[in-house]
């Protein structure tokens, strides 16, 4: 309780505290209120880097999401040759590291000795470059899709796991198709782990941080400094020194995920009642 | 709904039961069109790692001017390993070690906590339960970087950035750890078992070490194994608390490596990025392959109270 409060409550508390003072070469440490919080709101480059996470998870979340469902549900149906290899081959990525993830996907982008490169030569067309400004953001989705599909599945797998098998039994019996078993006993058996894995994925895409970190050595010039608000308020305070801002920014991405994570939920139990 | 729902199968499967002899709803009919869809998938999955492993065979050069996804013509993967192993004084080796103590420590102390705590939680009733229940789930939903810029200038003025404790301390707390053995503790060690074990005269200790660590088992291997990934795979805290290169874990390291070629005079090294990222992946895919069939169970147990 004690490493609880210290690498949790307390850095909240201190955060909420710098964000209320600002530190000027002029005047040093002073308080200044909520005038940080009103700079923020007005910041064109918070609110293109929330715009920018926004769009990633308006379009990345469901995709993820929804291939991860199909997956489980093609498991779970007993109906695949092979399944337990399946389950754990798409688990797998997993447990690769997002450092070593974004190197590999940064390098296969790459039209130097990546695999676009090696498509361009065999087929010799000319694709879109996957690291410039225009693409990046759907080539970062990719890298996260990769990463977590698989997670998301064995959370729903084991969800369709505890679903009692006399209830697909009795409802076969009944002449129900495969298809109205799924939409009216297997989705909402499951509708905890997905509101769960939902609210996951949206803190995850709001936290965005390291894809764009890593592929920023591979491609500075798309990247810049304000590209998700955990990166803003990374460059703010490691590169501009500007600790009460960087709070600032990070409070407010704080509260908008918990807000939005709280809306999910209540939607989501809302339906199972 | 459980009586009736077998009852209705009792009556009724006497009539259905010739034409399912083969396919139960236990063993349904294998579906070609199902595996070749799922396989799409499953190749999505796995050719990043298949490019890694035969893109680690091969030198720089090889590298430039041979086709992604299949071996070029010098077979390279040893002195590949080789030289990562002992580029720049053994640096790998270094961050692998660090890596490894950042785990044992971390994610261990975690594992611990977690362990404790969910029984605690699960098993004993006391004043302000319900209150530690809310904090717990706040904290899975608090934003973790959001966190990382105070928590550096804490330390910083505690004096402990560019220690490992300043990696250590911050992985030591786990709330998805927590909650999944708390649910996982409410079911898995029946009252029944620890009144009886009470009964007996057995102290809390004894109860606690004897019987309840037994059924927990396949949670702690859980809660183990994710929160070892999670420390395994941390870039954003140690990279914020670390400056210093000799206590780096892998992930800092690799990407540093990386960084050089980017850098004016730096020498690019991309053989050894991509032979030191297949190494750092190698120990976590063993455990998972290893202990899957813990992780699995405790999964699925510590979904049941979703």
């Amino acid at each position: 309780m004690i490493i609880f409060a210290l690498v949790f409550l307390a850095p909240i508390a201190y955060s909420i505290y710098l964000s209320l003072f600002r530190n000027q070469l002029i005047g040093g440490n002073s308080f200044v209120g909520i005038a940080n919080y009103r700079e923020a709101l007005t910041d064109p480059n918070f609110w293109s880097s929330f715009a920018r996470v926004a769009l990633f998870l308006v379009v990345q979340v469901p995709i993820m999401l929804g291939i991860a469902l199909l997956v489980a549900l093609a498991i779970d149906s007993g109906r695949l040759y092979g399944r337990s290899f399946f389950r754990i081959t798409i688990f797998m990525p997993y447990a690769v590291p997002a450092v070593v993830a974004s190197l590999m996907w940064g390098f296969m982008y790459g039209p130097r000795f990546g695999l676009v490169g090696n498509i361009e030569d065999a087929f010799n067309v000319t694709l879109p470059n996957l690291l410039s400004p225009s693409w990046i953001l759907a080539s970062i989705g990719n890298i996260v899709t990769w990463e977590f599909v698989g997670y998301n599945m064995l959370i729903f797998y084991s969800a369709l796991r505890v679903v009692s098998p006399s209830l697909y039994e009795a409802a076969e019996i009944d002449g129900a198709g495969q298809w109205r078993i799924i939409r009216y006993i297997k989705i909402p058996a499951i509708r905890g782990a997905l509101v769960i894995a939902t609210i996951f994925s949206i803190i995850g895409s709001f936290q965005l941080f390291n894809e764009p970190s890593i592929l920023k050595s591979l491609a500075p010039n798309a990247i810049t400094s304000y590209f998700t608000p955990n990166f803003y308020a990374y460059t703010l305070s490691f590169a501009g020194q500007q600790y009460n801002y960087a709070a600032t920014v990070a409070i407010i991405m704080g509260i908008i995920t918990m807000v939005v994570a709280y809306v999910v939920q209540l939607r989501g139990m809302r339906k199972e009642s | 709904m459980a009586t009736t729902t077998l009852s209705a199968r009792a009556t009724r499967s006497v009539q259905a039961a010739p034409r399912r002899r083969h396919h139960t709803v236990d063993r349904p009919r294998r579906s070609v069109t199902l595996t070749v869809l799922t396989c799409l998938v499953l190749i999505y999955a796995l050719v990043p790692l298949v490019w890694l492993l035969i893109s680690a065979t091969k030198s720089q050069a090889g590298l430039f001017d041979s086709f992604g996804l299949w071996f070029s013509s010098d077979f390279s993967l040893w002195s590949n390993i080789k030289e990562t192993l002992s580029y720049d004084d053994g640096a790998f080796v270094r961050w692998f070690v660090n890596t490894v103590l950042y785990v044992v420590a971390g994610a261990g102390g975690a594992t611990l906590l977690a362990v404790l705590g969910g029984y605690g939680l699960a098993k004993f009733s006391f004043p302000g339960k319900r209150a530690v229940f809310a904090v717990v789930i706040g904290a899975v939903a608090v934003p973790g970087t959001a966190l990382a810029v105070p928590t550096f200038l804490m330390f910083s003025q505690l004096g402990l950035t560019n220690t490992p404790w300043a990696v250590i301390i911050p992985t030591l707390i786990s709330p998805f750890g927590l909650y999944l053995m708390w649910t996982f503790a409410t079911d898995a060690v029946p009252a029944e078992l620890l009144e009886a074990a009470r009964m007996d005269g057995a102290g809390e200790l004894r109860t606690f070490l004897q019987i309840s660590l037994r059924q927990l088992a396949p949670g702690i291997v859980t809660v183990l194994l994710f929160t070892m990934v999670a420390t395994w795979n941390n870039y954003f805290l140690p990279l914020i608390m670390l400056k210093d290169p000799h206590w780096y874990p892998l992930t800092l390291g690799l990407n540093a490596w990386n960084q050089q070629a980017s850098t004016v005079g730096g020498q690019a090294i991309f053989n050894l990025v991509i032979t030191g990222s297949l190494l750092t992946i190698l120990p976590l895919i063993i455990a998972f392959l290893f202990l899957q069939r813990y992780w699995q169970s405790g999964l699925t147990a510590g979904s049941v109270k979703e």
